[in-house]
C-alpha cells in the first residue's frame, strides 16, 4: 500500500511535509513501515482543497488533511480498511462523499482531444497512431462519406480556428470546396509565433500523423490533391518528426496516389519559414511560401478564392487540424456537446510566467481562468499575489482578478478586451509592472512588424518610445492621452491582424491598471518596484551600524561614510544596481 | 510493410499493434514487459531527457530487466521535465518528474524491481479520450 502526499507548493505551505512525517511515525509505531510507504508527489492540481493525500491502490482521495489526522488515517484506513469519511471530498452538487478520485469532477476539468496522443504514443511509429484509431477517420471519409458530408460534419461540430481569430473551420472548408479550379491546396499553418505558446510544436512533435490525416481529410472535402505545411525552421525536432511521419504515411500508401484504392490522391510537402510573427497571417504565409516577402495583402480575395499560386487554398492551424480526425470518428454531436454555446470543444493553453505548473493543458471551452490558474496551474509561484494574466500573446490583453470567473471562449475573451489568440497564457504577479509588460510586448511587435503599412511600422515604434519615456520617469499626463489616441488609430487603420491587435497590451493595461500609469507620470514612481530608473536607494540612518559592507559592495563608489558611522548614497553616482540592498544585513537600505 | 490497399489492411495493423501493446500492459504472463516512456519533445530534450532515455536503455539491459523503452511527445508537465511514464505489467501507469540519473536509478531499483513507489510522482490530472 502507498500513501501519496501532495508536495506541490500550495500543499507544502499548508504543512504537507509534517503530514508525511506524522504518517511515517505512525506507521513505524504500528510496525507497518515495511508494508506501507509514504511518498511525497508533485502537485495534484487540487490546491484549493489541499493538502491532499491519496491512498493507493484503492484511489481514495483525502482533502484538507491536517498533520493531526495522520493517526486516524493509519488506524482507520490502513489497518481497518475503512476510509475516513470526514476527510473525503464532498461533491459540491450532490453533497455526496466521493472516495474514488476517478469520479471527482475535478479530474474531468482537462480533456485531451488535440493532445490525445501526445505523451502517449511514439510519434515516430505510425503503427501506434493506427492502434489509437489513426487514419480510421480518413478511411471512413473515403469509404462512407461524400466530400460535402465531411464539410457538413465539420460545420456542425462547431469547430473554430485555433490559430487566433476563431473563424468557423467548416465554413472555411465550404467556401474552398465551392470554388472551382484545376488545382487547390490544403495549407497547414505551423508558424507558431506567439512568444509563450508552444502547443503546435508539441502536437507536431508528439502526434504528427494526426495533422497529416486531417490535411488529407480536408483535401478530400475541398477537392485538393496537394498539402503544404508551413513551419518555422526554428522547430527542428517538429520538422524531423513530420518528415519521418510523411515518409511512413507514403510507405503505407496513406499519402500518395489512389489512397485505399480510391480515386482520391493526396500528398504533402513542407515549406520552411524563417520565423516571422507576421507569417502566421494567412496571406503573408502564402506569399512567403511562394518565395516572396512575408507581407500580408488585403482580403478579399480570401485564400479560399485565390491563395497559393493564385489557386483556392484552405489554411488551418495545427491544433485545428489535430482536432478534425476525432470529430469524424466520434461524430459532430460528441464534439459539439463539449464547450460553450458558440465555442465548441476544447482548447489547449500554454501556461507560462509566474505560475507553479508551467506546461500544456487542454480544457473544455468555458473553463474559467480561476480554474486554469489556481487549480490546474497550481497557483502563483512563491505564494505571491496574482496580478494579471495575458491571454493571446502580444496581440491579446491583460486580464485581472475581476475576470477570473469569466468562462473562457472566443467571444468572452474579446468582450473583456483580450482574445484567445493561439492560447498562450502568461501569468503575472505583484512584482510585475504593467507599463513594463506593455512595453515588452510592444518591443516584440516593433521587431516583428513587416513594415508594409505606415500605422503599424511607424505607430508601434512611437508607442514603444512613449512607453520607454514613461518608464524612465519622463512622461506627462498628456502623454497618456496621446498614447491611447495613437493605439486606437493603429488598431483602426492597420492592414493586417498584427497591427490591428498590437496596441491591445497597452489598451488593456491602461483600462485595468491606469493607476500604475498615473503613478509613473505624476509621482515618478513604479508601484511594482520594477522600473529601475524610477527607483531610489537610500540608507535609513537609524538602522545603519557603519559596517561598510554596502560601500565595499558598491561597484561605482557611490556610498560614503566612516566606519561605525552612518553611510550615504550619492544619488548622482548611483546606478541602481541593488548591490547595497543585498549586502546590507541590517535592513538599512531602503528602495523607494 | 507494403501499401495499405483497403480498410481491412488498416484494421489489421490496428488490431495487431493493439494486441502487442495490450500484451505489454496487461500481460500477467512472463511476456509482460515493463514499459518506459520518455517524454521527448523539445521541452524534455532541453531538460536532459535524451541521456535519461539512454540511461534506462543501458541500465535495464545491464540489470537484466525485460523492458521496452520508447519515446513519446510532451505530456504537458513542462515544469517537471524530464518526465517519464512507467507502466508495470498489470498496473496503472505512473508518471515521474524531474528525473535525473539518481532518480532514474532509484526508479529502476525500487519501483521497477519491487513495485515500491519513489519520490517525484506527478499525479495525472486529465481525462483521456478513447
Amino acid at each position: 500500500m502507498h500513501l501519496l502526499v501532495c508536495g506541490g507548493t500550495g500543499c507544502r505551505a499548508s504543512e504537507s511535509s509534517l503530514i508525511v512525517e506524522n504518517l511515517k511515525r505512525e506507521l513505524e509505531e504500528k510496525g507497518l513501515a515495511g508494508e506501507v510507504q509514504v511518498i511525497m508527489t508533485g502537485c495534484f492540481g487540487f490546491c484549493e482543497k489541499g493538502p491532499v493525500v491519496k491512498v493507493m491502490p484503492d484511489n481514495t482521495f483525502y482533502v484538507q488533511v491536517k498533520p493531526e489526522d495522520a493517526p486516524v488515517i493509519v488506524a482507520g484506513h490502513v489497518i481497518k480498511g475503512r476510509p475516513v469519511q470526514r476527510l473525503l471530498y464532498v461533491d459540491p452538487k450532490s453533497r455526496e462523499h466521493i472516495a474514488d478520485s476517478k469520479h471527482m469532477g475535478f479530474y474531468r476539468k482537462q480533456i485531451r482531444i488535440a493532445l490525445r496522443n501526445c505523451g502517449f504514443i511514439n510519434p515516430e511509429n505510425i503503427d501506434e497512431y493506427i492502434a489509437r484509431d489513426g487514419y480510421a477517420a480518413l478511411g471512413k471519409c473515403l469509404s462512407e462519406l461524400k466530400p460535402s458530408d465531411v464539410v457538413d460534419i465539420v460545420k456542425k461540430s462547431g469547430l473554430r480556428g485555433r490559430g487566433g481569430a476563431g473563424f468557423p473551420t467548416g465554413l472555411k472548408w465550404e467556401i474552398a470546396s465551392k470554388n472551382q479550379a484545376d488545382q487547390k491546396y490544403v495549407v497547414c499553418n505551423a508558424d507558431e509565433g506567439d512568444p509563450g505558446a508552444f502547443m503546435d510544436r508539441s502536437v507536431l512533435e508528439g502526434d504528427p500523423h494526426s495533422v497529416l490525416e486531417a490535411m488529407a481529410i480536408c483535401g478530400y472535402a475541398i477537392g485538393a490533391s496537394k498539402g503544404l505545411i508551413y513551419i518555422r525552421a526554428e522547430y527542428p525536432l517538429a520538422i524531423q518528426r513530420l518528415k519521418v511521419a510523411i515518409g511512413q504515411a507514403r510507405e503505407y500508401g496513406l499519402l500518395g496516389n489512389n489512397i485505399f484504392e480510391t480515386d482520391f490522391s493526396f500528398d504533402i510537402e513542407m515549406r520552411y519559414g524563417a520565423g516571422a510573427f507576421v507569417c502566421g497571417e494567412e496571406t503573408a504565409l502564402i506569399h512567403s511560401m511562394e518565395g516572396a516577402r512575408g507581407e500580408p495583402t488585403n482580403k478579399p480575395p480570401f485564400p479560399a478564392e485565390s491563395g497559393f499560386m493564385g489557386k483556392p487554398s484552405n489554411v488551418n492551424n495545427v491544433e485545428t487540424f489535430a482536432s478534425v480526425p476525432v470529430i469524424i470518428t466520434k461524430g459532430w454531436e460528441w464534439f459539439s456537446a463539449i464547450g460553450t454555446e458558440k465555442s465548441k470543444g476544447t482548447k489547449v493553453f500554454a501556461l507560462a510566467g509566474k505560475i507553479n505548473n508551467v506546461g500544456l493543458i487542454e480544457v473544455p471551452m468555458g473553463t474559467t481562468l480561476r480554474e486554469i490558474i489556481f487549480e490546474i496551474g497550481g497557483g502563483i509561484k512563491n505564494g505571491k499575489k496574482f496580478k494579471a494574466v495575458q491571454t493571446g500573446g502580444p496581440s491579446g490583453g491583460c486580464l485581472t482578478e475581476q475576470h477570473l470567473d469569466t468562462p473562457i471562449d472566443f467571444d468572452n475573451l474579446v468582450a473583456v478586451g483580450s482574445m484567445m489568440g493561439s492560447g498562450g497564457m502568461i501569468v503575472m504577479d505583484e512584482d510585475d509592472c504593467m507599463v513594463s509588460i506593455a512595453k515588452f510586448f510592444l518591443e516584440f511587435t516593433v521587431e516583428e512588424s513587416c513594415g508594409k503599412c505606415a500605422p503599424c511600422r511607424i505607430g508601434n515604434k512611437r508607442i514603444h518610445e512613449l512607453l520607454t519615456h514613461i518608464t524612465k520617469g519622463n512622461g506627462t499626463m498628456a502623454d497618456l492621452d496621446r498614447l491611447k489616441n495613437m493605439c486606437n488609430v493603429i488598431k483602426d487603420t492597420s492592414l493586417c491582424g498584427l497591427g490591428q491587435t498590437s496596441p491591445n497590451p497597452v489598451l488593456s493595461t491602461m483600462a485595468n491598471f491606469m493607476d500604475e500609469y498615473v503613478a509613473h507620470v505624476t509621482d515618478k514612481r513604479c508601484p511594482a518596484g520594477s522600473c529601475r530608473d524610477l527607483m531610489k536607494y537610500s540608507i535609513i540612518l537609524d538602522k545603519c551600524v557603519g559596517c561598510t559592507a554596502c560601500a565595499r559592495g558598491c561597484p561605482v563608489n557611490a556610498i560614503t561614510g566612516e566606519r561605525k558611522g552612518p553611510h550615504f548614497i550619492d544619488q548622482e553616482k548611483c546606478i541602481k544596481c541593488g548591490a547595497c540592498f543585498e549586502k546590507c544585513k541590517f535592513g538599512a537600505v531602503l528602495i523607494n | 510493410m507494403g501499401k495499405l490497399k483497403t480498410l481491412a489492411d488498416l484494421k489489421r495493423i490496428r488490431e495487431e499493434t493493439q494486441a502487442k501493446l495490450d500484451l505489454r500492459i496487461k500481460g500477467d504472463s512472463p511476456e509482460g514487459l515493463v514499459q518506459v516512456k520518455v517524454a521527448m519533445a523539445t521541452c524534455g530534450i532541453a531538460s536532459g531527457a535524451r541521456p535519461i532515455m539512454d540511461f534506462f536503455i543501458d541500465e535495464l539491459d545491464k540489470r537484466g530487466i525485460g523492458a521496452v523503452v520508447t519515446q513519446t511527445g510532451c505530456m504537458g508537465y513542462c515544469y517537471a521535465e524530464p518526465t517519464i511514464e512507467i507502466q508495470l505489467p498489470g498496473k496503472e501507469p505512473v508518471v515521474y518528474g524531474f528525473v535525473d540519473r539518481k532518480r532514474a536509478d532509484e526508479i529502476i531499483e525500487k519501483y521497477i524491481k519491487n513495485g515500491e513507489l519513489v519520490e517525484g510522482i506527478i499525479p495525472v490530472n486529465y481525462e483521456k479520450i478513447d
